[in-house]
């Protein structure tokens, strides 16, 4: 394949001949040849709006100059053209300095006690191109102030320059067009509609992107300034992404999150639960100091050597008896993941290793045998002719990829396929046609739509990307049908899980049937590989799932867990997965909150948040994302340290004291180079609704919920999407529901009762956010998707 | 001196019941629809050339260069449909041209909408008339019923298969949705402001479709060249600007009101037109076109009213909108006036007209009551530099026209203000003017 030569115009910038891209923005030219133009309302990916007017330079066309200055934030280049910036332009800089006084006629010039001051591209640019002093002596244009125009946002109207990088962000990025210009002249204003305010997942970026200081979080809001603030560049621990993001500290405390500059994955955005779910760091939940149970029951606070001591006793007795399970969690680093599942084979002498914090099977695993080897990336998808969604809600479960292929969708009309149940906003957003299924029924949906037709066509383009959502697990066969889809149309599939740690514990073994390298525990060669690395013996029968693990604990057939940021209540089962806890004889929690996990185990050992650890998350793509820690000292180790000293209390060395020797150790081990083959299993039965007052039970978890991770952020949590019980009218009418009326969704364990709102679900379908306030499902009914359940008005 | 008149889209409006379509037909209307649609539309694109009709709402653009532009073919932008967009948005103070003619004759303007989207392939026109014209909406919209029901509009237009829906359109009163972009927004349901040009109309427009858009005075002109061809049209007016145009003449004559005749007229004619200054009190300045044409003053006289004669001296044609000023009136004043229009119709979108006329307001306020600076002159005169030629649209060029023109030509008066005297002037001081009688 040959690329085609990218058409090049030569202009003259400054008396500088230069060769740029034809239909490149004047402004960017510039901007490589290092000549910055002033500018508010220009930002490389949005549509250019010309509205500030802050970058006007002098341009000259075919020998005759034009007859006004041009915006250079509009203007493309094109061959022959002699630019004039404010560097060898009088008029240029006559026009710069024109609008900068202009702009700054209204403002309140208040940058003392304004958030942005000292990393204002307005104060920056008053200073570069502004005048001393003002010639303005009337009245300035006065607003009440600030202006909520969210629970998270607020508006500063007074310091607004009306550049239009919010409107257009939430209007033509994020889709949310929930604020907009009002008015006009000079009183012109952003503003929202009366009882609609700015509930975007994405509200924060225009936070960020804002040149002045009019828009400001309720979080950050005067709280710091900028030249006192520690930057950091970190990754984001909210889901698999692994979106650049930075970290501002101060005297020891996380004091905001911006959206790092990464082009290959987030290019310039953070969703809100990025930037601003970070509070836990410092929540009374936090565990800071090791915790031993004592003879009354309760948990005190020990010292290290005292709690290492008694964790490595209970659990060198716990394998002498019925051996130890371990179970990582999904919110990992590969470090600390990789510290996993060594401890699980040296320490505790079992494959009895997951990471699945959440509905698995089987069958899913063999999926993610197949998934070893990323091919799909951020930019695949966004150049891919069609995409099908399969177990997921891309704008609520992986925000940055939901916003990628929104602008795929835009840019060059990418078809975009969702298996679901009813048209959720970002079904809505991305254009998506959704395919419509019952809970549980996905599985023969897709095969049935596999024989031909649309979908196929459409994902047969070359290209095409079919994304897998770690919910396909919860349908039996619905991994089979999409190797066969993909197999059938030639697409390529890639899994997105919903947290950061998922992809790479899968890559470092933390599963009962992979080693480090995707190696297969029951290949000689590749078992025989690690146990040379590690100088152990190894079984060549793979070990338990996490279900499997705790029913085991249950039923005694463990007698110690050592568990590490796993919520029961995520699980399955979480009354199966709690009998586990509650029953196994030893149980050693590796946490940083309080959980009920901790509330059961008879050591807790402190691990480190990110903000005090060094490490990687692997992301969907397979990116390796590291980062170091933004926070000194906090008294805290990561997680392979931990059980690093564990294992030497355990007589085991483990050589994971520190992330770079966790991931030396592992990196000496070097990739599997077998291949695996697809699930083939077959679709479940479809549940029915058989009775009267019956309906299946559809439901998945909303971006902003009750995580454990959301804590102490009501500003945040004041942007969530209200948790409603969805049913079509008819179901609704059968069911005697009614709109804004109250309704019941039962099982024998429990019922969650919510405010109902009419959607277009399949008949007999009932939906409900899995984990949001008042509705709980897993831990409340004991049952998740494809359920079926009992539903009553009231 | 009749003679110098030539009422040709001013022709009907003394008849009895001119907005009627039976008027209409009695007096030769709809017969140049008819021969239009026996033709080819390249032949009327090439007859509107040959005419060297000019836009009539201000920038005189050459109106059938404007529908060559319109793509053709079954190719990219020429395959999507064709709009044709009237800009009834009349708004620019002293502009009283289309209105009336909506009000008197809206079947001209009717007749043609369908020649010009006959000849450009449009099969939807939209006339968007200003929100406050009530009354010339409800005429409008009678007279389409009318030329509806008459099979004028519709499908198979008298049986030559040519279709066309004509939708009248009231707008919600703001100046800028007479910038063509910005009405082409409204008309869209959207905020009425200025898009990015390129792309430009011609080539994505109304739903980003081919569209033509034309002030109403351009397309009632269209029937009358058709009928009467393009060498009769260019006996009227000059080489470069041919045709009639209707002069708005208001302010202190004797007579004001709409004065058809041929291009090129000096105000000079117009004013005994009009009977003369009113009550004999002489002549100040004036606007050749409405208030963002740079004023002119009684040395102006004879300065030929065409698009050539206007530029040549210094100003604008505009849209003929001749405002006259006696000299009982303060040019600060009226300067300041025009200013709070412009200052109060700024959409917002660009930096220099939303802030500059925020300032400018305020600055000749306080002159004019008397607490003006030394420095505000030329800081009026810089504001103006920073906002002419740097604003997004020609609104905001516009509003620095009677500001620099009345500093250009009154200056004095302006320097006078610092000296803490208030502009409008009390009967005392009035009494000391000598009033002579208007130029002969």
């Amino acid at each position: 394949m040959t690329t085609t030569e990218t058409e090049t115009v030569t202009l003259t910038i400054d008396g500088i001949e230069v060769t740029a891209p034809k239909g490149e923005i004047l402004i960017r030219t510039c901007e490589r040849l290092g000549i910055i133009v002033p500018r508010f309302c220009d930002h490389p990916l949005l549509e250019p709006a010309g509205a500030c007017r802050q970058c006007l330079v002098e341009v000259e066309m075919g020998g005759r100059p034009m007859p006004k200055p041009q915006a250079s934030c509009t203007m493309t280049v094109a061959d022959g053209m002699v630019v004039k910036t404010q560097h060898t332009s009088p008029v240029a800089d006559k026009a710069q300095q024109g609008v900068m006084e202009l702009l700054l006629i209204n403002h309140p010039l208040d940058c003392p006690i304004c958030d942005k001051g000292g990393e204002c591209p307005l104060q920056n640019q008053a200073m570069s191109t502004g005048r001393t002093d003002s010639r303005f002596v009337e009245t300035k244009r006065t607003f009440p102030k600030p202006l909520p125009i969210s629970s998270q946002v607020l508006l500063d109207r007074e310091r607004c320059v009306l550049c239009q990088r919010c409107t257009r962000f939430s209007d033509e990025i994020a889709g949310d067009p929930f604020i907009d210009l009002l008015e006009r002249g000079a009183n012109q204003q952003i503003g929202t509609a009366e009882d609609k305010p700015f509930q975007s997942y994405f509200s924060g970026n225009t936070i960020q992107i804002c040149p002045v200081g009019a828009l400001t979080s309720a979080a950050y809001r005067f709280r710091s300034r900028p030249f006192d603030l520690k930057s950091t560049p970190s990754v984001c621990e909210h889901c698999s992404s692994g979106c650049a993001s930075r970290t501002d500290t101060r005297r020891g405390q996380v004091m905001r999150k911006l959206a790092g500059n990464d082009p290959e994955v987030n290019e310039e955005w953070l969703c809100d639960k990025g930037r601003f779910a970070f509070r836990y760091l410092g929540a009374k939940q936090r565990i800071t100091r090791p915790l031993l149970r004592d003879e009354s029951g309760q948990l005190v606070e020990v010292s290290w050597t005292e709690a290492l001591r008694v964790a490595a006793e209970g659990l060198l007795a716990a394998r002498g008896n019925r051996g130890i399970g371990v179970l990582a969690g999904g919110r990992l680093t590969r470090e600390d993941a990789y510290a996993y599942a060594k401890f699980a084979r040296v320490a505790a002498g079992t494959h009895d290793v997951d990471f699945r914090a959440r509905p698995h099977s089987a069958e899913e695993l063999a999926f993610l045998q197949t998934q070893l080897t990323p091919t799909v990336t951020f930019a695949a998808v966004e150049a891919a002719p069609s995409v099908l969604t399969v177990g997921m809600d891309l704008e609520e479960e992986s925000g940055i990829l939901f916003l990628r292929v929104r602008k795929a969708v835009r840019k060059h009309g990418q078809r975009v396929f969702t298996l679901g149940q009813w048209s959720t906003p970002g079904v809505e957003k991305t254009h998506a046609t959704l395919i419509k299924s019952v809970p549980g029924a996905e599985a023969s949906v897709l095969r049935e739509l596999s024989v031909g037709g649309e979908l196929v066509d459409a994902l047969s383009a070359t290209g095409s990307v079919i994304l897998v959502g770690d919910r396909a697990a919860e349908v039996p066969g619905l991994h089979s049908a999409v190797a066969e889809l993909a197999t059938r149309t030639g697409a390529q599939v890639a899994w997105v899980p919903r947290r950061a740690g998922d992809r790479g514990a899968l890559e470092v073994g933390a599963v009962p049937t992979l080693l480090p390298g995707g190696r297969p525990v029951t290949d000689a060669a590749a078992r025989a590989e690690v146990e040379r690395a590690w100088g152990v013996t190894l079984s060549a029968e793979p070990g338990r799932s996490t279900d499997e693990i705790l029913a085991a604990a249950a039923s005694g057939a463990l007698s110690g867990l050592v568990v590490g940021g796993v919520d029961p209540h995520d699980l399955a089962d979480p009354a199966a997965a709690l009998a586990g806890l509650a029953n196994v004889g030893f149980l050693v929690s590796l946490e940083i909150m309080t959980s009920a996990v901790t509330e059961l185990a008879d050591v807790v050992l402190p691990v480190a948040p990110d903000a005090h650890r060094a490490g990687t998350y692997v992301n969907w793509e397979g990116r390796h994302r590291p980062f170091a820690p933004s926070l000194d000292g906090g008294g805290v180790l990561p997680d392979c340290r931990v059980l690093d000293t564990l294992a030497v209390e355990m007589d085991v060395d483990l050589f994971t004291q520190t992330p770079s020797a966790a991931a030396g150790d592992l990196d000496r081990l070097g990739p599997y180079t077998g291949t695996f083959t697809a699930p083939t299993e077959r679709p479940g039965s479809t549940p029915r609704p058989a009775q009267v007052g019956s309906a299946v039970l559809a439901t998945w978890r909303q971006l902003l919920d009750d995580g454990a991770l959301q804590v102490d952020e009501p500003a945040l949590a004041g942007t969530a999407r209200a948790p409603r019980v969805r049913a079509n009218a008819a179901t609704a009418e059968r069911l005697g529901l009614t709109e804004g009326g109250q309704a019941s969704v039962a099982t024998d364990r429990g019922a969650i009762t919510l405010p109902v709102e009419l959607a277009d679900l399949p008949d007999g379908v009932v939906w409900l956010p899995a984990h949001s306030p008042g509705s709980q499902v897993r831990s409340t009914l004991g049952v998740g998707h494809g359920a079926l359940v009992r539903v009553t008005a009231g | 001196m009749s003679d110098i008149l030539t009422p040709v889209l001013t022709s009907r409006w003394a008849q009895e019941n001119s907005w009627t379509l039976e008027t209409y037909e009695r007096t030769g209307g709809y017969r140049a629809m008819r021969t239009a649609l026996a033709g080819h539309p390249d032949q009327l694109i090439q007859l509107c050339k040959d005419s060297g009709l000019r836009g009539r709402g201000g920038a005189g653009f050459p109106t059938g260069m404007k529908w060559s532009f319109i793509p053709q073919g079954g190719e990219g932008a020429g395959a999507k449909p064709k709009y044709l967009v009237i800009n009834a948005d009349e708004g620019e103070p002293g502009t009283c041209k289309d209105i009336p003619t909506m009000m008197a004759d809206p079947h001209s303007l009717i007749e043609g909408c369908i020649i010009t989207s006959y000849a450009i392939r449009a099969n939807f026109c939209a006339i968007y008339v200003r929100g406050e014209a009530l009354h010339p909406i409800r005429r409008l919209r009678a007279a389409v019923a009318e030329a509806y029901a008459q099979g004028y509009l519709g499908t198979d237009i008298l049986g030559t298969g040519f279709d066309l829906e004509i939708v009248v359109h009231a707008g919600a009163g703001a100046y800028i949705c007479g910038e063509e972009t910005a009405l082409l927004d409204s008309l869209e349901g959207r905020r009425g402001q200025p898009r990015l040009k390129p792309p430009f109309p011609a080539t994505a427009g109304l739903y980003a479709s081919p569209t033509v858009v034309n002030n109403v005075e351009t397309i009632a002109s269209v029937p009358y060249i058709v009928a009467g061809g393009a060498e009769w049209f260019r006996t009227m007016g000059s080489e470069k600007s041919p045709g009639p145009k209707i002069y708005s003449v208001s302010g202190h004559v004797e007579r004001p009101g709409q004065y058809e005749a041929p291009m090129g007229i000096t105000l000079r004619t117009l004013l005994e037109l009009a009977g003369g200054m009113k009550d004999g009190i002489p002549l100040k300045f004036w606007t050749p076109g409405g208030s963002s044409t740079p004023m002119f003053t009684a040395e102006h006289l004879d300065v030929p009213l065409d698009f050539e004669g206007a530029a040549g001296a210094g100003s604008m044609l505009g849209t003929t909108a001749v405002q006259v000023f006696n000299e009982t009136v303060s040019v600060p004043w009226a300067v300041m006036k025009w200013t709070e229009f412009y200052k109060h119709e700024s959409c917002g979108k660009c930096t220099p007209c939303r802030e500059g006329t925020y300032w400018l307001v305020q600055i000749l306020e306080r002159m004019v009551h008397g607490e003006g600076t030394e420095s505000d002159v030329e800081t009026l005169l810089d504001v103006c530099d920073n906002i002419l030629g740097r604003s997004f649209c020609a609104l905001g060029d516009g509003a620095t026209s009677p500001i620099t023109s009345g500093i250009k030509y009154f200056r004095q008066e302006f320097l006078d203000l610092i000296a803490e005297q208030p502009a409008v002037a009390r009967p005392e001081q009035l009494a000391d003017v000598e009033l002579t009688g208007a130029p002969a």
